[in-house]
């Protein structure tokens, strides 16, 4: 079966809500039923074949052509199946993900996997500020799944993070890990200022020494046995992730924040 | 039945229902790794007294294990779940945290989860940090030598203790020589551990005793030196004889650990003083497994 193809007909001139299409709410509706959802976009409803042409039957496999960074909310709380976006996604793209694989080909903009739970997210560009955050007031960010980013990130990334990966091959903005809970964020490139800030467990894993706060605190060079066992697990992804000539075992360990509870740790390569 | 000189008795070991699992244990070089195997398994001959039996199934080269180091599998079983659970536990404790550079991981993905590494972190004081790989959770406890990595749980299943044989022989040196044969032979397979002192028991049991408080004494049909004073199961050449117990995850694991070891000690033959194959049993009525000796040789 061929891929269920969105190919965006003109750039929208508000932002366009695409939580509806998604693959588990798509599952059992015929290709004019689809075509018949609407989708908000500023204050009016628009029908999907008004903002796409739609080809291909496989709802388990949906293809969004031409997207802009209007288009917000793709993939939202994605239950099993796969999207790949072919251009920039809006915000809040993969929010409270399930499960199932979403990948965009080119930039995502804020609050990308917010509050995910499972799954896999891979951009190829640059994402926003708050990537695997909570959204604004909740205390739970990403609890579970992996994200892959090839490009930068904003600020924030990772806020109030509960579970799971973030890896990212560029750089990170400042606050990186801010609040976090727990779980791992990767990044190959430089990081900003205010690096862990106020994190309660967690671990940020880095290929470059970061500018760290005085809250951090040197625990020495260790030669850590997770770290192969992590590096193992990205042998499949479509990343420098999974090159072992960039993995490592031996880093210098910092213990953070020390003005929260201090349990996290940010690890550098040495 | 007759091989190569040594007598295949028509007998059966009867075995028994138990509940196995299984843990890998890495370290720097094998040798720590071994030190610490060799810890965990120790003490764990016979269920009798022990609480488990527990041996090592095989050494693991680096590229088997979950951290690229040197390993060991070892295999405990049990005859219940939560002894089986209770014996892992304190073994890991007791045996492996405290061993310098091991690691700890599952050796069975799926079955019933228990504590591996789950409630060893409360070692770590507070300062245990978890973490999720792979779907699978690890736990990272601070230790005066670095970390101690622990996956959190492994797995339990079904599985059968108590395959045996009997090697009869004429001297003690020869029934020795022909357990060690079969040993290194039955090391060889899968999924299976023989938990007696280098595998081999010399003081096999029968059930009961004449005193109240014993539930197994020796098992005097096959006491040598009781020939003329018990009802014997030796003819008069029979000088010695050593038993092999086997326990496995499955019947066939058994059958298979059986029939290699037995056709290492008939490889031995008459010649080398090997008289007869036998095997402990119960009537037939206590072990719902039963292994044939000449269906195994057939």
């Amino acid at each position: 079966m061929s891929a269920l193809t969105f190919t965006l007909i003109n750039p929208p001139a508000q932002r366009v809500d695409m939580s509806p299409l998604v693959c588990h709410l798509l599952k059992d509706l015929a290709v004019a039923d689809i075509a018949a959802l609407h989708l908000q976009s500023g204050k009016r409803k628009l029908r999907v074949d008004e903002l796409f042409t739609i080809e291909g039957v496989d709802s388990q496999a949906i293809v969004i052509k031409n997207s802009t960074a209007k288009l917000d909310f793709i993939g939202k709380e994605l239950d099993g199946g796969s999207i790949t976006v072919e251009g920039d996604a809006g915000a809040y793209l993969g929010m409270g993900m399930k499960s199932g694989e979403l990948k965009v080909h080119g930039n995502a903009g804020l609050y990308a996997a917010c509050e995910m739970k499972k799954g896999y997210l891979e951009v190829s560009g640059n994402v926003g500020d708050f990537l695997g955050a909570a959204l604004p007031g909740n205390k739970m960010g990403m609890k579970g799944g992996t994200i892959l980013v090839k490009g930068n990130v904003g600020q924030r990334a990772g806020d109030h993070m509960r579970r799971g990966n973030i890896l990212i091959e560029g750089n990170a903005g400042d606050y990186c890990g801010s609040r976090m809970t727990a779980g791992t964020i990767a990044v190959m490139g430089q990081t900003g200022r205010f690096l862990g800030y106020a994190m309660r467990r967690g671990t940020l894993l880095l290929w470059n020494p970061p500018q760290l706060s005085a809250s951090f605190n040197d625990c020495g060079a260790h030669t850590l046995a997770f770290l192969p066992i992590l590096f193992a697990s990205f042998k499949t992804l479509d990343s420098k992730f999974a090159d072992s000539t960039l993995a490592f075992n031996r880093v210098q360990r910092y213990a953070g924040d020390m003005s929260e509870m201090g349990r996290g740790e940010v690890l550098v390569k040495l | 039945m007759i091989i190569n000189g040594v007598t295949i008795d028509a007998t059966f070991a009867e075995a028994f229902p138990m509940k196995a699992t299984r843990a890998i244990i890495t370290a720097q070089n094998e040798k720590w790794a071994m030190i610490s195997a060799q810890a965990m398994t120790g003490f764990a001959t016979s269920v009798i007294a022990c609480g488990c039996e527990a041996g090592i199934e095989r050494v693991l080269g680096p590229d088997e294990t979950p951290d690229g180091r040197p390993g060991v599998s070892i295999m405990i079983f049990a005859m219940g779940g939560k002894g089986l659970a209770k014996q892992l536990e304190t073994r890991a404790g007791q045996c492996v945290l405290t061993s310098p550079t091991s690691a700890l991981f599952a050796g069975i993905d799926g079955g019933i989860r228990i504590p591996l590494g789950k409630n060893l972190r409360y070692f770590g004081d507070g300062f245990q940090i978890a973490k999720v790989i792979a779907g699978k959770r690890y736990w990272r406890i601070p230790v005066m030598d670095g970390e101690f990595l622990s996956e959190a749980t492994t797995g339990q299943v079904d599985a059968i203790g108590g395959g045996n044989f009997l090697v009869l022989a004429q001297s003690q040196p020869q029934a020795l020589a022909a357990c060690e044969a079969a040993i290194e032979a039955m090391r060889k397979i899968p999924n299976v551990i023989m938990p007696f002192p280098g595998g081999v028991v010399r003081s096999g049991s029968k059930v009961g005793s004449k005193y109240k408080t014993l539930n197994a004494s020796t098992n005097d049909a096959f006491c040598p030196t009781l020939k003329g004073a018990t009802k014997t199961d030796l003819s008069p050449e029979i000088e010695s004889v050593m038993e092999i117990v086997i326990d496995g995850l499955s019947k066939a694991d058994i059958d298979l650990a059986m029939r290699v070891g037995i056709q290492a000690v008939c490889d031995l033959g008459a010649e080398n003083g090997i008289k007869r194959i036998s095997a402990g049993n119960y009537g037939g009525k206590l072990g719902p497994f039963h292994f044939h000796l000449q269906e195994i040789m057939a």
